[in-house]
């Protein structure tokens, strides 16, 4: 080594070392657009072109049955008053926003009751006691079941001459039938679905925080009601950001629960997605259906843009 | 512990209330499940009955013979197997593919292709529905199980990439440089190092994943007419007369469509925590 070494050329070897490993991040590019090429050509077959076409279709007047027979109309799928005065375009359809209206009070208030149940919770099994594993399992069946079946299970339960609930609670309600308790009713459904599902996204929050905090808060003499305000949820807040976000996404979009238990007429006027397709696929109305489609996407991706720039969530 | 030598009397009361509130979760979570349990086992007859004597009522199976001689629910069963194994099995081998490269390999635009992936998987599934209807009824496949598996993609790719990016980020990058220094290519290297390695994570990933296709609903119920999945024969199941809905046999095709749900649950509940929360908390 000693040897040869004077024996290099000073300023050789610079050049082909640069060379190089410009070669190997190339290659290396090369050989990561083929590792995603599946996957991309995935989502731009099964999301962005049907995307393009629903947002094409959104600004035609076009039928489902003969999609190539669409003409333009701008937007008044959105918004049209004909000479009559007659409010057309779905924006003036007292349905769809009594459907916004619906879908805003299930997600708030589904939410915010999952978050609180979901937080008793985890701090339940996040303590010391004996059934703890039992009860960590529990929490995952509700979580298991199948949307449309817990769907059924409850409209059961809700059935007012059988059920549980309508006749041996309320005594022969129709609880569904009456769109003002309904949406109660529904709420109710998803509550206890998901509550699981924020109880394990809250656990794994809790059981990431430093216990030796824990122990300085014991020793200052700090209460639980104390450490809880003051150390658990604001340590917390991160995780459950996040958990709150998409939960509050995915009852943006509901449809089954709606569906199942009122029917597709009442899911309509219940949810935005019922909406939605009682438009586009038992209306048959192309057009209007992928305008109402284009609304609910832009909301729900104003609220992903606004998450993620207002709490700087970065992927590398 | 310091309670409970200061203030006995204390403690027990703060104890018993603690398990007061552990038994009314544990109900609050299991009790609506036990009474579709139940309710499957029961004669039509008695379901009138009040609760008490619901409860003792005699057991019977006629409810799970009904529906398991109902060719509806038993070719519901057949596609729901078909559409959510199809779709899990190109997720994952698309998702472990683009997990490695999107976790491992440094390149322009990477930060672009990850935001558009996690669009898509918040994406409303209702904002492709037209969109995805005119192109299956296209190319003929409506009614067909392919065309439903091709539109599960939507959510099982995002899902699955995401997932398997994390994962395939903690793994320790010695192995892969061993590998490259030994020559092998990039696939080589997926298939003979990291898969082994990635084994859990794609049971949890895959199994996830066919959860959230076994259960879809929109599309299926929307791309398909005679061969429907098992969770749109469920919402449908109907008796002799529209109004009357035979709620036996009903929470017992639920039973048999959620048992093998719960069961593999139960088995892999410590990857299920982890996957879902890589999944979601680092989303």
């Amino acid at each position: 080594m000693t040897v040869n070494a004077p024996a290099k050329p000073p300023t050789a070897p610079p050049a082909p070392k640069q060379k190089r490993v410009r070669g190997i991040e190339g290659a290396r590019a090369w050989q990561a657009f083929w590792l995603l090429l599946p996957t991309l050509i995935a989502i731009a077959l099964v999301a962005g072109f049907p995307l393009y076409r629903t947002i094409f279709f959104s600004v035609q007047e076009a039928n489902l049955t003969t999609p190539g027979q669409a003409t333009y109309v701008g937007l008044q799928n959105f918004w049209f008053t004909t000479a009559e005065g007659i409010g057309l375009g779905f924006l003036q359809d007292p349905q769809w926003w009594q459907a916004v209206r619906n879908t805003l009070t299930f997600t708030v208030v589904s939410v915010f009751l999952e978050t609180v149940f979901g937080m008793i919770v985890a701090l339940v099994v996040n303590s010391a006691f004996r059934g703890r594993a039992f009860l960590r399992t529990a929490m995952l069946v509700p979580w298991a079941i199948p949307t449309v079946v817990s769907a059924q299970m409850w409209a059961y339960m809700y059935n007012d001459s059988f059920g549980l609930i309508g006749q041996g609670v309320l005594g022969g309600q129709a609880l569904l039938a009456d769109p003002s308790s309904a949406i109660w009713a529904l709420i109710a459904v998803d509550v206890w679905k998901t509550t699981s599902f924020m109880a394990l996204l809250i656990l794994a929050g809790l059981q990431s925080l430093p216990g030796d905090m824990y122990e300085a808060a014991d020793m200052d003499g700090a209460s639980k009601w104390t450490q809880f305000w003051r150390l658990t949820l604001p340590l917390l807040r991160p995780a459950l950001l996040v958990a709150l976000v998409f939960r509050s996404l995915d009852a943006l979009r509901v449809f089954d629960i709606m569906y199942v238990m009122l029917g597709a007429n009442d899911a309509a006027s219940t949810s935005m997605t019922g909406y939605a397709r009682q438009q586009l696929i038992d209306n048959q109305l192309l057009g209007v259906g992928s305008a109402v489609s284009v609304a609910i996407f832009i909301i729900i991706m104003a609220i992903v843009v606004a998450y993620v720039t207002a709490f700087r969530v970065k992927f590398d | 512990m310091n309670l409970k030598r200061t203030n006995p009397s204390l403690f027990y009361l703060q104890r018993t209330l603690f398990y007061v509130l552990v038994i009314v979760i544990a109900a609050y979570l299991l009790f609506p499940f036990f009474w579709a349990v139940l309710t499957s086992f029961r004669r039509a007859t008695d379901l009138f009955l009040p609760p008490l004597q619901f409860i003792g009522a005699p057991t019977t199976i006629d409810n799970y013979i009904q529906v398991f001689g109902n060719p509806s629910f038993r070719r519901g069963l057949l596609y729901s197997l078909i559409v959510a194994v199809g779709a899990v099995a190109v997720s994952l081998l698309f998702g472990s593919f683009a997990a490695y490269a999107l976790g491992r390999f440094r390149f322009r635009g990477k930060q672009f292709i990850m935001y558009v992936i996690l669009a898509v998987s918040v994406f409303p599934q209702i904002a492709v529905l037209g969109g995805l209807f005119t192109l299956i009824t296209r190319f003929g496949l409506f009614d067909n199980p392919l065309g439903l598996m091709v539109s599960y993609l939507i959510f099982t790719i995002p899902f699955t990439v995401w997932v398997l990016t994390s994962f395939v980020r903690d793994i320790p990058g010695e192995l892969e440089e061993a590998a490259l220094v030994d020559g092998a290519s990039p696939l080589q290297t997926l298939f003979r190092v990291l898969f082994p390695v990635m084994m859990p994570a794609l049971v949890t990933t895959g199994l996830l994943a066919f959860i959230n296709a076994w259960n879809e609903y929109l599309f299926a119920l929307t791309f398909m007419s005679t061969n429907r999945t098992v969770p749109v024969v469920i919402a449908n199941y109907s008796g002799a007369s529209q109004y009357d809905q035979p709620w036996g046999p009903i929470m017992a095709a639920s039973i048999v469509v959620t048992i093998p749900l719960i069961t593999l649950v139960l088995i892999f509940q410590r990857n299920i925590v982890s996957g879902l929360t890589a999944g979601a908390v680092k989303g």
